[in-house]
């Protein structure tokens, strides 16, 4: 009886934390590019490098091997070449600019470039209707991305 | 002879790290492909209009032991869909008591350029028709007999039998029948709009990334003048409405309908891509 009665105190306490972990994810319409850069994290949660690794090479998730070789990733096969090997590529662009770049190349390199939005919700016409509203990385995957990026020096 | 050119990147970090990524060599092999002796046109000039000079077999783009399985019908697993194609063709069925065979008599003869001139114009129906469709039609108006359900087994082998009968003909379909020209511009306008969540049109990969490496992909023109192909990786036909669903899935969209208005069009338009290329039926890919 009373834990029936507890219920939906429960729930509200729970709906409570969830709003406050997503207050800190910025919602894809509303990431600003600016310069070429954004500037401001996507999650509260500063990025792991590990996991960015396993993210950009999942062919689920980021599947960044598809179309980059990146010689660190030595253990994984099958390398693509449809966009410039990422070794050093920490060198070229700043964090900021490489969350831009993962976020939504085509702010970044022009409307033509093959490279998918990763955190965007403009994407093609007829995208597969369980995936309506989603974005093909998470916020914090993004984040975990853009750090190992920050790895790659030369 | 294949080139080994590595784009110089990888080239770079092998020499590092002393490891075996499966590379990257760019270009489409210079080799010529002989089916049991006759010589396949894999190149040729591009039509006006576009957006290559040359266009290019989808051969030139595997590895040398896909290419050499096409080139030896004894060892080409496709070529059992054809065996079986031949069969059903000669097959009574319907309620009219005809096979096709009984109108059409000697396939090499009268189905000769079939594989290299679909899809027509079709008056009836006001529309392109493929192999598949042209198959159906006879079906159900000419043999009495049910039409055949999308990519059951019998469509796809009369279909690889019919286009093989064309192997060695440049493909060459004639614009000027009907509406093609309409459907033409359509399937254009299809061919480079983005899909899905991925946001890729077939141009993002078959021409804009044309020679390059898709993971372990080496990406072709996407030309249709192989299908029906044998696949390795399913170990079966795959015919060419099947194909495009499927590259279009990968796009994380909507698959059309395997017939439907849309992919019609984009055959019309993704056949005249392909234009002087040597039917190839049925092709071998990975
Ligand atoms: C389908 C192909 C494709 C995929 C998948 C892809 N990229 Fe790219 N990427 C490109 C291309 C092409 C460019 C070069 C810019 C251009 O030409 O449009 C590029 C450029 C970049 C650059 C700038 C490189 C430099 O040296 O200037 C970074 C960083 C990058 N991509 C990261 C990623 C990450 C991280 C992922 C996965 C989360 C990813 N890419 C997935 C195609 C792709
Ligand atoms: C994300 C990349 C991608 C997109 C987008 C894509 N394809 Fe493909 N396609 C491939 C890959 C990879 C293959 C297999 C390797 C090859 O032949 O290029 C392939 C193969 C093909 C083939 C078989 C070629 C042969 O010689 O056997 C055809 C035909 C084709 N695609 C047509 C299309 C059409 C039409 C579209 C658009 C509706 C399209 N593709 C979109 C990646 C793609």
């Amino acid at each position: 009886m009373l834990s029936e009665l507890a219920k939906p105190v429960m729930a509200a306490a729970f709906v409570l934390a969830a709003v406050q972990a997503s207050a800190q994810e910025v919602a894809p319409a509303d990431v600003k590019i600016a310069d070429y850069a954004v500037a401001e994290p996507l999650t509260g949660t500063s990025g792991d490098a590990v996991e960015g690794a396993k993210t950009f090479a999942n062919r689920g998730l980021g599947n960044c091997l598809a179309c980059h070789a990146v010689s660190a990733l030595e253990t994984e096969q099958f390398h693509g070449n449809v966009g410039p090997a990422l070794d050093g590529v920490a060198d070229r662009w700043s964090a900021d600019e490489l969350r831009a770049i993962v976020v939504d190349a085509k702010q970044i390199f022009s409307e033509e470039t093959v490279m998918p939005a990763f955190y965007s919700l403009d994407y093609g016409i007829t995208p597969r209707k369980d995936l309506v509203g989603k974005t093909i990385l998470t916020a914090q995957q993004v984040e975990d991305v853009v750090a190992y990026l920050a790895t790659l020096k030369e | 002879m294949e080139k080994l050119a590595l784009a110089a990147g990888t080239a770079l970090c092998l020499a590092i790290t002393g490891v075996v990524i499966v590379t990257a060599s760019a270009d489409p092999v210079d080799d010529t492909l002989e089916i049991d002796g006759a010589e396949m046109i894999t190149r040729a000039p591009a039509p006006e209009g576009h957006p290559f000079d040359e266009v290019m077999s989808g051969w030139l783009f595997r590895e040398a032991e896909t290419r050499a399985t096409q080139e030896d019908s004894f060892e080409n697993p496709g070529m059992l869909a054809v065996e079986r194609g031949a069969e059903l063709w000669e097959t009574v069925e319907g309620t009219a008591g005809q096979s096709c065979a009984s109108c059409h008599q000697d396939a090499s003869v009268t189905m000769a350029n079939v594989g290299a001139t679909f899809p027509r114009w079709d008056a009836d129906s006001g529309k392109p028709i493929n192999v598949e469709g042209q198959i159906n039609k006879c079906r159900v108006e000419n043999m009495g007999a049910e039409p055949y359900a999308f990519d059951a087994e019998p469509q796809v082998s009369l279909t690889a039998f019919l286009k093989h009968q064309s192997l060695g003909k440049p493909v060459a379909i004639d614009l000027s029948e009907g509406e093609m020209q309409e459907w033409w511009e359509k399937g254009k306008d299809l061919y480079y709009t983005r899909t899905g969540q991925l946001d890729f049109s077939c141009s993002s990969c078959h021409e804009a990334s044309m020679g390059k490496y898709i993971r372990a992909d080496h990406l072709s023109q996407g030309q249709v003048n192989g299908f029906p192909t044998y696949r390795f990786n399913t170990g079966g036909m795959v015919s060419l409405h099947n194909r495009f669903r499927g590259c279009i899935r990968d796009t994380r969209a909507e698959m059309p309908a395997a017939f439907s208005d849309e992919l019609m069009a984009l055959e019309t338009y993704v056949t005249w891509r392909g234009t002087g290329l040597s039917v190839e039926t049925p092709a071998v890919r990975q």
